[in-house]
């Protein structure tokens, strides 16, 4: 027998469920306990870039509105900078910008907006430019695993993204990018199953 | 120095399909998954601190009371946030969920019929310490129904959500208690194909932890993916 590898064990996920919001969004699930709840604000009103707004939905297999996720955001500043001390720019992130984000869709239709600044690319290691992106993160009842994607957008250049190249099929390509429907406002449906089905990201 | 992430393990974890766990067959994604490198984009992630939230947000029994304490079996759930490597995991958010005593959220879409708690509002959230340490006074949630099969019934447990230091550890998941032979029946549980895993789940009783004449305590445990030591340079980015 060989020597035992000491490495524990992840521990295994289980579903969010449908009741969510009480520990990650209270206010949604109808009551008030918190100082203050927490990723309500992607990006507070003063920090630099271009505001926009994305609305969707979250569609399961039958083609119906998934009422009860929850998505997370985390996203660059305006300058591809996470504010988060393993970006080697953090130093010079925006002044109280979280990156962070929870997107509670409305429960009777299912839309969902998210209110941010639009990042900037993101120089990576190797020299490859991410495009500006969110990343995203969905869990709710029937979600054994939280679900990575990321949110591209229509109007930019992301001809060279590494991820968006990663993707062989234009189709596909096409799930992870909102596109532009008026000024400053977005459109990104996820679907989770079925034809067109977003592309997600083992991270 | 950011640095890559253990590949998760998804043998361990529930496939996204499983037909026993019904919700999960119309929200399970059937195409693969796309595999990539760890990049800055997901190995950065949100970060809170102690402005973030009050000391009394990890205080179940109290921290929604009106005009007296929670009802129920009061007691302490406590452990470690860990890596796979062992380290403990410092100033990372902990929150957790769950129903009272009698198995009813406080949720405007929970229609059980077990009352609401006027002073139980059943979330909760903390700050590991320096050691990973954690803990939460709260009340032992009770089972409730579930429309799956005509009779299922959920364990008692308690939802558990942790950040660690990457947007790719973020885990959620549910904490159940030793011995209750509810676990054995449910299919949320069995969604994990692996009995150890299911093992990993289940918080033994800790009377060490207890407080004479006070409330008893569970221990839990919660391993986030563990990070190589290898660095970055020269290493071809995935993303
Ligand atoms: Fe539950």
């Amino acid at each position: 027998m060989p020597q035992p590898l000491q490495y524990l064990k992840e521990t295994p996920s289980q579903t969010a469920g449908p009741y969510v919001h009480i520990g990650l969004a209270p206010a949604a699930a109808g009551f008030d306990i918190y100082r203050r709840e927490l990723g309500t604000q992607i990006a507070p009103e003063d920090t630099p870039g271009t505001r926009v707004r994305i609305e969707g939905r979250v569609i399961d297999g039958m083609g119906a509105a998934v009422k009860d996720v929850m998505i997370e955001i985390w996203q660059a500043d305006a300058n591809g900078i996470y504010p988060h001390p393993d970006d080697p720019r953090h130093a010079d992130a925006a002044p109280g910008f979280r990156g962070f984000g929870r997107v509670i869709p409305d429960f009777d239709s299912g839309d969902f907006a998210i209110e941010t600044i639009k990042p900037g690319p993101v120089p990576m290691k190797g020299g490859t430019v991410a495009a500006p992106h969110l990343n995203l993160w969905l869990v709710a009842r029937g979600i054994n695993l939280g679900l990575n994607t990321r949110l591209y957008f229509g109007d930019e250049d992301n001809s060279a993204d590494p991820v968006l190249n990663l993707v062989e099929q234009d189709h596909r390509r096409r799930t992870l990018i909102a596109e532009k429907t008026a000024d400053g406002v977005y459109r990104f449906d996820i679907r989770l199953q079925g034809d067109n089905e977003t592309v997600f990201l083992d991270v | 120095m950011t640095t890559e992430l253990y590949q998760r393990d998804r043998w361990w974890h529930p496939p996204a399909l499983t037909p026993d766990y019904k919700t999960s067959v119309a929200r399970s994604p059937r195409l693969a998954q796309l595999s990539l490198q760890g990049g800055v984009c997901e190995l950065t992630g949100p970060t809170f601190g102690h402005g973030d939230i009050d000391a009394i947000d990890n205080n179940l029994i109290v921290n929604y009371a009106k005009t007296g304490d929670a009802i129920g079996e009061r007691i302490l759930v406590h452990g470690r946030v860990l890596d796979e490597d062992a380290r403990p995991v410092p100033d990372t958010l902990v929150e957790i969920w769950q129903a009272n005593a009698g198995g009813r959220y406080r949720h405007k879409k929970d229609h059980y019929l077990a009352p609401i708690d006027p002073n139980f509002g059943g979330c909760g959230r903390t700050l590991t310490d320096a050691q990973g340490r954690y803990h939460f006074l709260t009340i032992k949630p009770g089972a409730y129904p579930w429309r799956n099969w005509v009779n299922n019934w959920r364990p008692a447990h308690i939802h558990v959500s942790v950040f660690g230091t990457s947007f790719a550890q973020r885990l959620i998941t549910q904490m159940y208690f030793e011995g209750d032979p509810l676990i054995a029946h449910c299919p949320i549980v069995k969604s994990i194909p692996d009995p150890k895993a299911i093992d990993t789940l289940i918080a033994p009783l800790d009377l060490n932890a207890a407080a004479p004449l006070d409330h008893l305590a569970y221990k839990f445990d919660i391993v986030l993916r563990g990070r190589r030591s290898t660095l970055f340079e020269n290493r071809p980015e995935g993303s």
